[in-house]
């Protein structure tokens, strides 16, 4: 052990009680990877605080130390942006799940970070209330994480993201000091921080507490789901849809590997010849989805699908989305290994994307299969891969890689609610020009001048993007021709 | 109705090397809110047009210096609005000014704020370089969400160029229901119908009267229209336009107060003439009570105060905590290390 470590951990022991501080490799190693465990990496050590100002003091005892942090909640996140570091501290924020308040006539439950996602929506329902943003991993996410990811899930389209459903937060900075960001209101005086923090993938502060905004349960819930026999025609609907001024609840989409895969898992009912299939759900009082629901079927007459199923009961509601939220497990037990991918791109590029990911898929020889938010372009290709033959990771890697810049090059995204972490920092150099990177750093630094919070994480440093220009030449042009190349 | 970007750049990096301090106007139609800024102007008003709307993306990208007018008709066209609507200060008020001063019209409750539909943006920055952040998709957690910051940041951080907004198909009927109510009641009739799942989209306590409007389907709007009862408002468009460009009566002599509030904050102890809105959520204030007296009430109701009218050198916006000022001058710092960008606008310190 060196000196360094052993000093820390007796100051950390100073408030902690012993069992709040790992640092046996065995114990450390749950915590060497979070839900993308392509990267691992074991901690110097892993703090689990249970109250706010033992995160105070953990925070001012590494800033004294000059180690970095880490937080992590469920361990969920699929960019590996809750990846220890070597040297740091990882802060557990597992012991903060509790509820704290819920506040029936403003509509707000003020809860810990670790709470799960569902658990808010689970201890609203006796109030007639919901929390919208419903990521797929809702059963474990906790809603600190959906904070630092700005996590979106089925329901975006109509209800936002995470960021359009918290009012407030408490937040502890690099120093130990505790902030207040957002309010009870509906805005605050000065800078949106609130917006900032969200997204930020645990690069600006701690979260210990949020205040989420809720809303009040729907009268009336349907789902319709509609059958196509190419992609094209089911991309085509989604736009249709919208265009004939309905905003659905969810509108998704999944091509025919998905299909079959879900229908195996979870006999949903899903047509399997089907090219893609979309799930529609309408939501709102009882005349307004009976009406929207009519003019959603007229639009879907017209457009060709061969199958149009509405599903009134709450149990057939249920199965059909049963497939949907099944979908990647299913897809796992098809392939020994599959790597999620998190573009989003504007809906018209549908069709040519999901035509230019098949040629990939061709080109590196590994089957994708696609679920998505098809609503708000948000796609989901899972690579299949099996991580024991020898390169196939690699290729895997390359093959995701080549699918985001995709995304970038239609005029999308590299990720749309997954969080860069350490998984895309090389298409963050796609995305971004050196200048953008520069004024994420600034921000950082305007947080965290030490730059002791997740270091390495979310915003690449300006010299991996020279290198990385340095082997990719993007449509005969060097990607950062003012930088020096090493 | 040209991109005149480079242009903007040029004149910031010069501001920048000799130290010059700029004010940033689209029209100027916003001239009353926050503080005096004496310094030379950079105008954005030519940098105008759409540059791109697909009505079936939902998303509209155009110039800061487009009027607002100009945006909404080329939606209404389509069947579509901005959701969160913005005030107009003139029948010229900038899409720039509207995304700056981060303000948001009576649906703002029900639908979202500005903020909440901004997707990206093009900006330059105190150092005159040209950035770009988000885009027009959605879902977008690529890098720090610098569009959000933009908003609402009073031009203190940057320069807007262009931006990206999420739009909504408007909803197919809508009307207005009033009905008689004390305010005590009527701030919890506000409350009881935001918990529950009615179609309605604006709210407001004005003179002894609760307004309600609700929008949705013909079908929907008509049900609830019966089961919540009270008169239809005649020429309802037009009452809910004045109270967004702030063109009600009680608007008509400033200084006036913008509160901020917990929705379900009850009546604060300031007398005056009050207008309530955003089921609680925002409430307007005229009073002859002093300004530590009035922000020292709503701070303690969870709140926070602004003062509008031509206000030079007064404080305007609720004073920050020190820590969070900090950290707001750090980030000043860090978007114009110069300090040349509407200095003292938002606060003294920035």
């Amino acid at each position: 052990m060196n000196p360094s470590r052993h000093d820390l951990i007796r100051a950390l022991q100073a408030f902690l009680p012993d069992e709040a501080i790992l640092a046996d490799e065995e114990a450390l190693r749950p915590y060497e990877c979070d839900g993308l465990s392509a990267f691992k990496q074991l901690p110097l050590l892993v703090a689990m605080p249970e109250t706010v100002a033992q995160v105070q003091q953990v925070m001012r005892i590494c800033h004294q130390f000059q180690v970095p942090v880490v937080a992590r909640g469920a361990g969920t996140g699929l960019s590996a942006g809750a990846l220890p570091h070597s040297g740091g501290v990882l802060l557990s924020l597992a012991k903060f799940n509790r509820i704290l308040d819920i506040d029936v006539q403003a509509c707000t439950a003020r809860v810990q970070p670790g709470v799960r996602n569902l658990a808010i929506s689970q201890a609203v329902v006796p109030y007639g209330l919901f929390y919208a943003p419903d990521p797929s991993s809702q059963v474990a996410c906790s809603i600190g994480g959906n904070v630092a990811e700005n996590s979106g899930g089925v329901h975006c389209l109509k209800y936002g993201l995470t960021v359009h459903n918290v009012l407030k937060l408490e937040v502890i900075t690099a120093e130990g000091e505790l902030l207040t960001i957002g309010s009870d209101a509906l805005d605050s005086p000065g800078y949106d921080l609130l917006a900032l923090i969200h997204g930020s993938e645990g690069m600006l502060g701690i979260v210990v507490e949020v205040t989420v905004k809720l809303l009040p349960l729907p009268e009336a819930v349907r789902v319709l789901l509609v059958a196509f026999d190419s992609v094209e025609k089911a991309g085509q609907a989604v736009g249709d849809i919208i265009a004939a001024g309905i905003v659905p609840a969810g509108l998704e989409m999944m091509d025919n590997p998905a299909i079959r895969a879900a229908e195996d898992f979870a006999h949903a009912g899903y047509p399997t010849d089907a090219a893609a299939i979309l799930l529609c759900e309408i939501d709102g009082g009882l005349d307004e989805v009976a009406s929207q629901v009519a003019r959603v079927r007229g639009v879907l007459m017209q457009s060709d699908a061969t199958e149009v199923r509405l599903a009134v009961e709450e149990s057939d509601r249920q199965k059909l989305w049963k497939g949907r939220k099944s979908a990647f497990p299913a897809i796992g037990r098809l392939s020994p290994d599959y790597y999620c991918m998190d573009g989003t791109i504007p809906r018209k590029a549908l069709p040519q994307v999901l035509h230019q990911i098949s040629e990939l898929s061709k080109e590196f020889n590994l089957p994708v299969a696609n679920v998505f938010h098809a609503g708000d372009g948000n796609l989901h290709p899972l690579i299949l891969y099996d991580a024991g033959k020898p390169g196939e990771l690699h290729r895997a890697e390359q093959l995701g890689g080549r699918i985001l810049e995709l995304c970038v090059k239609v005029g999308g995204t590299i990720t749309g609610e997954h969080g860069v972490g350490v998984e895309k920092l090389d298409q963050m150099c796609v995305q971004f020009a050196p200048l953008e990177l520069a004024q994420f750093h600034a921000i950082k630094a305007a947080f965290d001048p030490e730059g002791l919070l997740n270091p390495g994480k979310a915003v690449p440093e300006l010299h991996r993007c020279a290198e990385l220009g340095a082997m990719h030449v993007h449509q005969g042009q060097l990607a950062h021709p003012e930088l020096e190349r090493f | 109705m040209a991109d005149i970007a480079d242009v903007l750049a040029e004149k910031v990096r010069a501001a920048a090397a000799a130290k010059t301090p700029l004010a940033v106007q689209g029209t100027n139609s916003r001239h009353f809110l926050g503080r005096a800024v004496e310094s030379e102007t950079l105008s954005i008003a030519e940098h105008a047009g759409i540059i791109d709307y697909e009505p079936r993306e939902l998303v509209i990208t155009a110039r800061a210096g487009t009027p607002l007018a100009e945006i909404e008709a080329a939606l209404d066209a389509a069947g579509q609005m901005l959701a969160f609507e913005p005030p107009r200060f003139s029948a010229e008020s900038t899409l720039g000014g509207a995304i700056a001063s981060g303000l948001s019209g009576p649906r703002r409750a029900y639908a979202g704020a500005v903020r909440d539909f901004v997707l990206g943006c093009r900006v330059v920055n105190g150092k005159g370089e040209i950035l770009k952040f988000g885009g027009q998709v959605m879902k977008n957690v690529a890098g720090y969400d610098v569009s959000r910051l933009m908003t609402g940041a009073y031009g203190t951080l940057g320069v807007l160029l262009d931006v990206s907004l999420k739009v909504l198909p408007k909803p197919a009927a809508s009307l207005t229901l009033v009905r008689e109510y004390p305010v005590d009641q009527a701030l919890r009739r506000m409350r009881e119908l935001a918990g529950k799942p009615w179609p309605v989209d604006a709210s407001c306590h004005l003179d002894g009267r609760l307004y309600l409007r609700l929008s949705g389907s013909p079908e929907a709007v008509e049900t609830a229209k019966r089961r919540l009862g009270g008169e239809v408002l005649a020429g309802d468009e037009l009452f809910w336009q004045h109270l967004r460009d702030w063109q009600l009566p009680m608007f008509n002599e400033r200084p006036f107060w913008r509160l901020s509030l917990p929705a379900a904050a009850p009546m604060l102890p300031l007398d005056g003439e009050w207008l309530i809105e955003w089921g609680g959520a925002q409430r307007w204030l005229k009073t002859e009570q002093e300004i530590d007296v009035v922000r020292q009430t709503v701070a303690d109701a969870g709140g926070h105060a602004t003062l509008i009218g031509d206000q030079a050198g007064e404080d305007v916006f609720h004073p920050l905590p020190p820590a969070l000022l900090a950290l707001h001058r750090q980030l000043k710092q860090a978007f114009d290390p110069a300090n040349i960008l509407n200095p003292g606008r938002l606060y003294p310190e920035l």
